[in-house]
């Protein structure tokens, strides 16, 4: 089995991963009853005996001492990362696997990219290394980070080449948190132009996030809490949203809710590569099968369900309903309608008790609705692990290469123009050393050449199928 | 002689526990409906073909399991020492820590050579514990990573290893609406590379099965287990013990070579299909009787119209009117009503067998011009009765009925590879856009071959 490495970048990324490390917890301790260090809580925990001296040697099975988290902690103030490592998490965390500064990128990509990156490129390293020294088989790195600021867009973009470089066989999935516009930092637009350039050339994969549909899911599980009509309460546990069972005891922070949706992402994502099923699938498959062309690995996520009702009296939902939801809007990460625009490939991971057949049975309901690119009519990658997420008995997430990521980039890509225009701020960036109005030119080159390639396949929505000619035979 | 059973993969590793454990049930815990002496022998073949015994009287799988990362090879070992009635070896498995991400270039290219020394290593000692060797049974889905690719390369090794044992492989069709979206790549890769180095391809169709399982089984919240099951019975079906020409208590000593003799007849013709009956639910079992008039019509009829199971038979298709010349070459796009077969066996088992009239499986019309009906057609009678069936009949035949699957996923390849998507997971590898052209030319002329039967 291999083992996956979290580095968690600036205040959005390390609250995020902060969730994601709770409920890993959580998770892993309902399904490890009997508290042996496994090779499924080996993917992203070491086992550490804190008796010994020094470093903490690694135990590598039998019971379990005290585990830590295989993660990088980044940020350039100081706040976040000390809470956390104060907070009832900092067992957890390898106090000696975080780089802090003190005075923050100030919301500016160049800062966090080309000052804090040359300053801090060494010791990056140096913690990189040693967290994948301390793995047996490094399959993944997953980083965590928002766009539009200026240490996750920045410096996290940053480690991505380094990440590149260092470790090439090593996949880099980021989780990239999305400015939605109405977004409070006035530069969101800038930062998050310089870094999807960043993402386009050195990233494997990419799930977008807005905040507004994290907030929209919040919203829609707020009323169905609060209606409480016939019975209807919610096990909490449940609750995509929820902290209960975890170490924190109850939402300390009003994005705590938010970030726990995405956390429950990351675990979805990694179930079957954790577990057993019947139908595994790694992450190196993620990449495989929803990555038709290099630069097209931006997917859409959604997750169902949000929360399971605790009333026995109320029949279970239809397990179809899951999957109907799935290709729901209000159950996207992202705002986008993958629905009405062209899928070039789906990926289905479902998790607890669901068989091959109802896979199927709703693939087969569902495909009529769908729109798949010619050349992949049948694009469909499934997964069936046994083990359901904590609080309900099965669930699914689907992970969509759509042409409808297109529209989140040319929102950003015509905030971005309208600012630049007036280069309203622009002076804060090219005053940073190694800055010049190229840069940006060139990042809106790259994603202008992405929104081509996304209109390019859509164009080919409405025509029809056409029938190649094949080999021929001579007889 | 004995059948060393290589699983490789998920799907391979998965299936393969369920081959033992049908073949298990079947010897040790059915009624065989024959004499003491009949049943002791034909466990005793049963087991020189599948077990080997330890010193403690445990019967050990004959078998070697190879998977790219860990969890499934875990999961199957705990299953097996769980039921507690075979077992396998710990030491026949070789399993690593990443798996081939469904990447047959990665199986193949990466994996194949990496592993080559371990994996022979591996399968050399457990032919050493076999006294002879009639073949490998190697158990592979086609659409993943290290079963489709690994398996390719293992097959290729096995030739160049064991010139003189004989290689079936079971390939493993995947559902036509996608489970892995690069499927056809990894299909027509498989499919061409092991038409030069495999002795047959025993193919089996998860649509098909899953059908089965659906209609005739009743069978409501189908599983992968469920699946493999019926799969492993279609399987064991056909390899379990069945009468030599010298009749009872002889039961035939080189299962695959007796195969491939009557199945295989002529290299460019290498993909088989098998068809077991009655399928139907144990539960049903107990309420149906059965003539071997009526399951051999069934039979007869399935194999003439293609169908998979025995349910919406078409009973419209008949052969063509002998004595008619055939009009030059079919062309593959139409509707092939009527299966022309190279070759045909029945395997009959069960009460009164004997007198079970093959008659309709000899009629010429069923048959290429090539092979004289004698030669094209074997029946393999058994008074032991499979599993809880009192009468089942299997068919394993080389025939037409899987051009069209094929012209399927080589159309659906073809359509991808002109767009050129994923192929840079490929290439990134060592397999090339030639290598892919390859295939395509092989299976094109495959396709056409056994269109013009």
């Amino acid at each position: 089995m291999t083992q996956s490495v979290v580095v968690q970048v600036g205040q959005c990324g390390n609250q995020i991963g902060c969730c994601f490390w709770d409920l890993a917890l959580r998770e892993h301790a309902a399904v490890n009853q009997r508290g042996i260090y496994d090779e499924a809580i080996s993917s992203f925990f070491r086992n550490v005996d804190t008796r010994a001296v020094g470093d903490g040697g690694s135990i590598s099975k039998g019971r379990i001492c005290s585990l830590k988290a295989r993660a990088v902690l980044i940020d350039m103030e100081e706040g976040v990362v000390n809470e956390m490592l104060q907070g009832p998490l900092r067992d957890v965390f390898d106090s000696k696997q975080l780089i802090t500064d003190i005075s923050g990128s100030g919301n500016n990509w160049a800062v966090g990219h080309k000052v804090f990156g040359s300053q801090y490129q060494e010791k990056i390293l140096e913690k990189l290394r040693k967290s994948a020294e301390q793995c047996d088989c490094l399959q993944c790195f997953f980083i965590i980070h928002s766009m539009g600021g200026g240490t996750g867009s920045g410096l996290g973009t940053f480690l991505l080449k380094v990440l590149e470089d260092e470790f090439p066989e090593v996949y880099r999935f980021v989780t990239s948190v999305y400015p939605s516009s109405e977004d409070d930092v006035i530069t969101s637009p800038y930062n998050s132009i310089l870094a999807m350039k960043e993402l386009n050339e050195h990233a494997d994969c990419v799930l977008p996030i807005d905040n507004q549909s994290l907030f929209d899911i919040i919203s829609k599980i707020d009323t169905v809490v609060k209606s409480g009509k016939l019975g209807k309460t919610v096990k909490p546990k449940s609750l995509v949203t929820s902290s209960v069972g975890a170490s924190r005891k109850r939402h300390q922070k009003p994005f705590d809710a938010m970030n726990n949706i995405v956390a429950n992402l990351l675990l979805n994502l990694t179930s079957s590569a954790r577990f057993e099923g019947s139908l595994n699938m790694d992450l190196n498959e993620i990449s495989m099968n929803l990555v038709p062309f290099p630069q097209l690995h931006y997917l859409v996520s959604s997750l169902t369900p949000l929360y399971t009702l605790a009333d026995v009296n109320v029949p279970p939902r239809r397990l179809d309903q899951m999957f109907s939801d799935a290709f729901s809007k209000d159950h996207q990460l992202i705002r986008a309608d993958p629905k009405h625009n062209l899928y070039l490939a789906c990926a289905l991971m479902v998790r607890g008790d669901v068989q091959i057949s109802d896979l199927r049975r709703n693939i087969e309901r569902l495909k009529p609705s769908l729109q798949f690119v010619s050349w992949n009519q049948e694009g469909w990658k499934t997964s069936l692990c046994s083990v359901p997420p904590v609080g309900h008995s099965h669930s699914l997430l689907a992970l969509a290469n759509n042409t409808c990521v297109k529209t989140t980039f040319v929102e950003l890509k015509e905030r971005f123009t309208r600012l630049y225009k007036k280069k309203a701020h622009l002076h804060h960036y090219l005053q940073v050393e190694g800055m010049e109005e190229g840069c940006f030119s060139e990042a809106v080159s790259s994603l202008s050449a992405l929104i081509q390639e996304y209109n390019q396949l859509d164009a080919t929505k409405s025509m029809p199928v056409q029938e190649l000619p094949r080999l021929r035979i001579a007889v | 002689m004995s059948i060393l059973t290589v699983q490789l993969g998920q799907c391979g590793n998965q299936i393969g526990f369920e081959v033992f454990d049908a073949l298990f049930s079947d010897s040790y815990c059915s009624p065989g409906l024959c004499s003491k002496k009949e049943n002791e022998a034909y466990q005793a073949s049963c087991k020189e073909r599948f077990f080997s015994e330890e010193g403690n009287g445990d019967l050990v799988a004959r078998a070697v399991l190879v998977d790219m990362e860990p969890k499934v090879i875990n999961q199957t070992l705990l299953k097996a020492s769980q039921a507690g009635r075979w077992k396998y070896s710990q030491h026949a498995c070789f399993c690593q820590k990443q798996g081939s991400g469904n990447n047959w270039a990665y199986g193949y290219s990466v994996h194949g050579p990496r592993h080559e020394e371990s994996i022979m290593n591996l399968i050399q000692k457990e032919v050493e514990k076999c006294d002879s060797l009639s073949g490998f049974s190697i158990i592979m889905s086609m659409a993943g990573g290290t079963g489709s690719g690994l398996g390719t390369f293992i097959t290729q090794k096995l030739q160049d290893q064991f010139p003189k044992s004989l290689k079936m492989n079971q390939v493993v069709w995947p559902y036509g609406t996608g489970e892995v979206v690069v499927q056809n790549y990894n299909s027509i890769l498989t499919l061409s590379h092991l038409y030069r180095s495999s002795d047959a391809l025993l193919v089996h169709d998860n649509d098909a099965i899953h059908k089965i399982c659906e209609k005739r089984m009743n069978i409501r919240q189908i599983s992968f287990s469920d699946i493999n099951q019926v799969l492993a019975h279609q399987l064991g079906s056909m390899f379990q013990p069945t009468y030599s020409a010298e009749g009872s208590f002889h039961y035939r000593r080189s299962p695959l070579g007796d195969l491939m003799e009557i199945l295989v007849p002529h290299p460019e013709f290498k993909m088989l299909g098998v068809r077991s009956i009655p399928q139907m639910s144990e539960s049903s079992l107990a309420y149906s009787t059965f003539t071997w008039a009526g399951l051999l019509k069934h039979l007869r009829q399935m194999l003439i119209s293609n169908a998979k199971m025995e349910e919406g038979i078409n009973w419209h298709v008949r052969p063509p009117v002998s004595g008619l010349p055939t009009l030059g070459k079919t062309p593959c796009n139409k509707e092939l009503h009527f299966n022309t077969s190279i070759a045909n066996l029945v395997i009959l088992r069960g009460k009164d067998v004997q007198s079970a009239d093959l008659g309709g499986f000899k009629d010429p019309a069923l048959y290429t011009s090539w092979l004289a009906p004698a030669d094209a057609f074997n029946a393999w009678k058994t008074q032991r009765a499979f599993n809880k069936y009192e009468k089942s009949a299997t068919l394993v035949s080389n025939s037409q009925f899987l051009v069209k699957p094929l012209d399927l996923i080589v159309g659906k390849a073809w359509n991808m590879f002109a767009s050129k998507a994923y192929i840079h997971q490929y290439t990134k590898f060592g397999i090339e856009e030639e290598d892919f052209l390859d295939s395509f030319s092989l299976l094109e002329q495959v396709i056409s071959s056994y269109c013009n039967l």
